[in-house]
């Protein structure tokens, strides 16, 4: 395994110069709940996508709500929570420990694909 | 051509600063350095200078926009003394670890408690380790020259460090002096265009800055500020040298005086080392060998030259206008005796004097000498610092 870059090496000040370099960090590696997209109930109001912190709602060109981007979300429960859809929400938190791979919708974890932002 | 003027202290800095014309000024008041960004923002209310001017609630708010101009990509400054370079403390670490070139005149006033607004150095003393270069001045000429080489020094692609011009809280600041003050247009030559390499407001190379290190890069980036600040003893000498050369005064990081066969001397900074001088000459009148020793680059700290200055005398003495209140002396002092050690075992003894303004006048440092005499045949220097001037 190669050493870490020495202090000769990096850019002073802790500064990077590159844009947009928040897309190479896996914040869904910190998660211990998900959020599971019910497609079958979901409405497409985005609301959902419109609150997430880490942009892990996936949506297509039209738009609309794919599913949810499992390298990015910390399962937060925030999409969860604004989901309107009664009696049961498109949108439902599961530990962690108990996902299978079958039941995420668009599983994409650890592949790093950066979900769609919208065209507004 | 240069001119003269009268000027107070800050009146001279506040005219370097219209000379150099920065991107952004944002302060907030503090006596005793309340006049200078009052100078400085008459010039700027009078349309000489475009200098945006931000007028924040606080200083840890001046120093915060100033790191936030200078990140940017302006070329920034603020000004501060005493309480205002406290409040700013934590941004005063984040300037330097930022690597932001940020050039601010410290007006020396004595630190809270008990309130003083009168001059010592205790201020400064506070952010010795922060990875700010210091200037100290003797009078405003030297404030007003240091204030135009230290824009060059912070900028230097070797250096990127904030620099911090020291000068004395009322004696320098409020009096009055004849200032030799150089054309404008040389000034800015000198100083020249800020060009970051790196800056925020740049679309075609963005950039991020000021981000989380974890314990896996802090320790290199820190690392990088100490090569800078090795990198300064260089710099600040080239400075100098370009300095001479296009506006005539010399400027070293200790400055000699009557050291050629001195056997005794005293080392201190600012304003006092010209009072110094009339003791020193009155004292060489009397066939005493006592010489000074102004210290005007604190950090990087100048150990070698001063080991070279103090070589072959008897006796040193220190004076330190702040206390460091380790159980022992002030803070120049232990730079001091550190940068000796080793080097030469001659005593060095230390006086913590003029705190909160005290006067310090012409028979305290006539008692230095004595006790230098004395220590330099007894070869013994007390433990303790003396406190000069205090009523016991």
């Amino acid at each position: 395994m190669a050493q870490a870059p020495g202090w000769k090496e990096i850019p002073i000040g802790g500064m990077i110069p590159e844009k947009a370099t928040s897309r190479k960090y896996m914040t869904g590696t910190w998660r211990s709940f998900r959020s599971v997209w019910h497609k079958d109930r979901c409405i497409q109001c985005t609301q959902c996508w419109y609150v997430c912190p880490d942009f892990a709602i996936m949506t297509d060109s039209d738009s609309k709500v794919t599913g949810v981007n499992y390298s990015y979300c910390k399962g937060c429960g925030l999409c969860s929570k604004i989901c309107p859809v009664k009696p049961e929400k498109a949108l439902t938190m599961i530990k962690e420990s108990d996902a299978k791979k079958e039941m995420s919708h668009a599983d994409t974890e650890g592949s790093g694909k950066v979900p769609n932002v919208a065209k507004t | 051509m240069a001119k003269f003027e009268a000027l107070t202290g800050n009146n001279a800095v506040a005219y370097a600063m219209k000379q150099i014309n920065p991107d952004v000024v944002a302060a907030y008041p503090i006596t005793p350095q309340t006049s200078l960004m009052e100078k400085f923002t008459e010039y700027v209310a009078d349309g000489e200078i475009d200098t945006e001017v931000v007028l924040v609630e606080s200083e840890h708010s001046a120093m915060s926009a100033t790191v936030g101009a200078s990140a940017a990509g302006a070329r920034a400054m603020t000004a501060t003394s005493s309480q205002g370079f406290a409040l700013m403390w934590e941004v005063v670490y984040i300037a330097s670890g930022l690597r932001l070139p940020i050039v601010m005149p410290l007006v020396n006033r004595a630190l809270s408690a008990p309130i003083n607004i009168h001059c010592d150095h205790s201020d400064a003393m506070g952010g010795r380790d922060s990875g700010w270069i210091q200037l100290w001045s003797e009078n405003a000429q030297e404030a007003y020259e240091n204030m135009i080489q230290a824009v060059r020094i912070a900028e230097d692609p070797k250096v990127l460090l904030p620099v911090l011009v020291n000068f004395d809280g009322f004696i320098i600041s409020h009096g009055v002096e004849n200032v030799s003050l150089y054309d404008t247009e040389k000034v800015r030559n000198f100083v020249g265009e800020y060009r970051p390499k790196h800056y925020l407001l740049n679309a075609k190379n963005p950039i991020t800055i000021g981000l989380l290190d974890l314990t896996d890069y802090y320790f290199e980036h820190r690392r990088q500020m100490a090569d800078a600040m090795k990198n300064a003893y260089g710099v600040i000498g080239a400075i100098a040298d370009e300095f001479k050369k296009e506006f005539g005064p010399s400027y070293r990081f200790i400055e000699p005086y009557r050291m050629d066969d001195a056997e005794i001397a005293v080392i201190g900074l600012g304003s006092t080392m010209g009072t110094l001088r009339v003791v020193i000459d009155e004292c060489r009148a009397k066939g005493i060998k006592v010489g000074s020793l102004k210290i005007r680059v604190f950090r990087p700290f100048p150990d070698e030259e001063l080991a070279r200055l103090v070589s072959g005398l008897k006796a040193v003495a220190v004076l330190d206008r702040a206390d460091s209140l380790n159980g022992i002396s002030g803070p120049l002092f232990t730079d001091v005796r550190s940068a000796l050690y080793g080097k030469t075992a001659i005593p060095v003894s230390d006086y913590v004097y003029g705190l909160g303004g005290r006067e310090i006048t012409l028979d305290n440092l006539r008692q230095i000498v004595t006790d230098l005499g004395t220590i330099a045949g007894t070869k013994k220097a007390p433990r303790e610092s003396t406190y000069l001037g205090v009523r016991v």
